[in-house]
């Protein structure tokens, strides 16, 4: 009798497989090529995430900045009284998003890939 | 006046599954103690003994031994009934799902370890579905699922290589077939 059988290898392989198959599936989500800023639900901007640049949008509360940086952006100043959208950082995946909510702004990560087909917030 | 009498019959079966689970229940308490980085993430060190007892007495002692240990083993570390105790019953409940289709593999081909992966990614399977349905429905323990597939095939290689090493070692002096775990 032995510890390890053939059919065990071949267990062990498929499990191996199903555990990188779920680390590509969860952590391997394709890399956004666009941004969709939103204020009150209407987009104002979509720019490329190519080269860097700032962009100011006004919301109910005063101006939001964002900051887009070749292959990512993020929420760089926003008049909400958390902050959270500000702290969500740096957004590089497609279907990432940060939300200030109250100043009804929205940036959305877009890739040639969507990851959802639609968000309801 | 009669007095009347109530005699639960113990059978040597019953005796055997409460002195399994009370060795099962003992390592679920030895592993609470032990700190894990990720809550979920154990080694599920009882679960040795379920597989060993089921490959020695059978599918539906195990079941036994499986569900006193999740119920006992609870009310010893003060969860019954709370979100880890459904999903330690969740995971519980649909490794034994597993192993009830995993024992009609051909021993020939797949031993131990064999169950004890397919089990425990059963364990992990369940206790995922249930965190998924009821407390975590966000992709955040979506996130998590590559983490919690490496535990199950990791803990679950190492928990099959301890129960064939165990059957092992219990069938080789003079080819005698005695349970490892002496009850």
């Amino acid at each position: 009798m032995t510890l390890l059988r053939p059919g065990d290898l071949v267990v062990l392989a498929a499990g191996l497989l199903l555990v990188s198959g779920l680390a590509v599936f969860s952590w391997g989500g394709s890399h956004g090529d666009s941004a969709v800023i939103r204020v009150a639900g209407q987009v104002v901007d979509t720019p490329t995430l190519a080269r860097a640049r700032m962009i100011s949008v006004e919301g109910p509360l005063g101006m939001t900045q964002i900051e887009i940086q070749p292959g990512r952006a993020r929420i760089a100043r926003d008049p909400s009284p958390r902050q959270l959208c500000v702290k969500r950082g740096w957004l590089s995946q497609a279907g990432d998003a940060a939300l200030c909510l109250p100043n009804q702004v929205s940036l959305e990560i877009r890739g040639r890939s969507a990851a959802y087909d639609t968000l309801g917030y | 006046m009669t007095r009347s009498v109530i005699e639960l019959p113990v059978s040597a079966a019953d005796r055997r599954i409460a002195g399994l689970a009370a060795v099962a229940i003992g390592l679920t308490l030895a592993e609470a103690a032990i700190p894990s980085p990720v809550p979920g993430v154990k080694p599920g060190l009882a679960n040795i003994v379920i597989l060993l007892v089921m490959l020695q007495y059978g599918w539906k002692t195990a079941a036994w031994v499986a569900a006193l240990r999740v119920l006992a083993g609870s009310l010893l570390l003060g969860s019954f009934l709370s979100p880890g105790f459904w999903l330690s019953a969740a995971g519980a409940l649909s490794s034994l799902a597993v192993l009830a289709a995993g024992q009609y593999l051909p021993r020939r081909w797949f031993g131990a370890v064999s169950l004890s992966v397919l089990a425990a990614f059963g364990h992990i399977a369940g206790q995922l579905v249930l965190a998924w349905l009821w407390l975590l429905p966000t992709a955040a323990l979506l996130n998590l699922l590559p983490v919690f597939a490496a535990a199950a095939l990791l803990f679950g290689a190492i928990n099959g290589f301890i129960v064939a090493r165990l059957l092992a070692a219990d069938a080789s002096p003079k080819g005698q077939s005695s349970p490892c775990i002496p009850l």
